[in-house]
């Protein structure tokens, strides 16, 4: 019997929605609403010179490279599994879209980030 | 061709028929947020690669009000996805069992959100301790 592919979207589907409960909503305080503002945050936070070097750090792009692609995994695995739901026909090339969207994300951020150096 | 047409069951607003549905419904369209936010960082990891004028360009279009609104609604959305998971977890976890007695539901669910809650602000902290 051929193996299911289907553990492996289902591991980053979870790895991306635990990344998202545990520091989800902080992301999105600091990256859009502190910083833009000037709010608890100092506003050059993510000024060129500083995101430049974070992304240059093994770690940094470490960081920015799992919160994409995991949050697309999570988000496109989850979409896929309830158009049913919302009265949308599934199969094979709706999953391809969804999971290919994902890749295709995930692909780019890879490019970027290589592209930034070390 | 069979002239049968059998009766098919409406399933239009199925989902709007029991709250428990609807909260599944919310649960599983907080994905869609999710994504958008993604995208938002991988754009700004684009146009950081792409130099300084397009990162500045991206970086002055987060501080529009609209991206604002928009990050507002995203916070929302994360709370209400992080709420949701720990909520699940019970259910979606291998059963653990500690000196004889299934460990409870809503122990998980605590534990998961502690866990965030401490994630959260030590993301914080470490940003503050890069910002100062």
């Amino acid at each position: 019997m051929r193996r299911s592919n289907a553990p492996i979207f289902w591991s980053l589907f979870g790895a991306g929605g635990v990344l998202a409960a545990l520091i989800g909503p902080m992301l999105v305080f600091i990256t859009g609403i502190a910083v833009p503002l000037g709010l608890v945050l100092p506003r050059d936070l993510m000024s060129y010179p500083r995101m430049l070097m974070f992304a240059q750090h093994w770690a940094g792009k470490m960081f920015l490279f799992a919160v994409i692609a995991l949050f697309l995994w999570h988000g496109m695995h989850r979409i896929f599994h309830n158009l049913h739901d919302f009265g949308i026909k599934t199969g094979t090339g709706a999953k391809l879209v969804c999971y290919g969207l994902a890749l295709l994300g995930t692909a780019v951020s890879a490019y970027a980030l290589l592209a930034l150096g070390f | 061709m069979s002239a049968r047409r059998p009766y098919m069951r409406p399933m239009d607003g199925w989902w709007r028929r029991n709250p428990f549905f609807i909260r599944y419904m919310i649960r599983e369209a907080t994905a869609v947020l999710v994504v958008a936010y993604a995208t938002v960082l991988l754009f700004g990891v684009i146009r950081l690669a792409q130099g300084e004028s397009a990162y500045d360009a991206w970086l002055a279009s987060l501080r529009s009000p609209w991206s604002v609104a928009f990050h507002i609604v995203l916070l929302a959305n994360f709370v209400y996805h992080t709420w949701s998971w720990f909520q699940v977890m019970p259910k979606t976890m291998p059963i653990i069992v500690m000196r004889g007695k299934r460990l409870q539901p809503a122990v998980i669910t605590a534990a998961g959100l502690l866990a965030a809650a401490v994630a959260s602000a030590g993301l914080l902290l470490l940003t503050l301790g890069i910002g100062s």
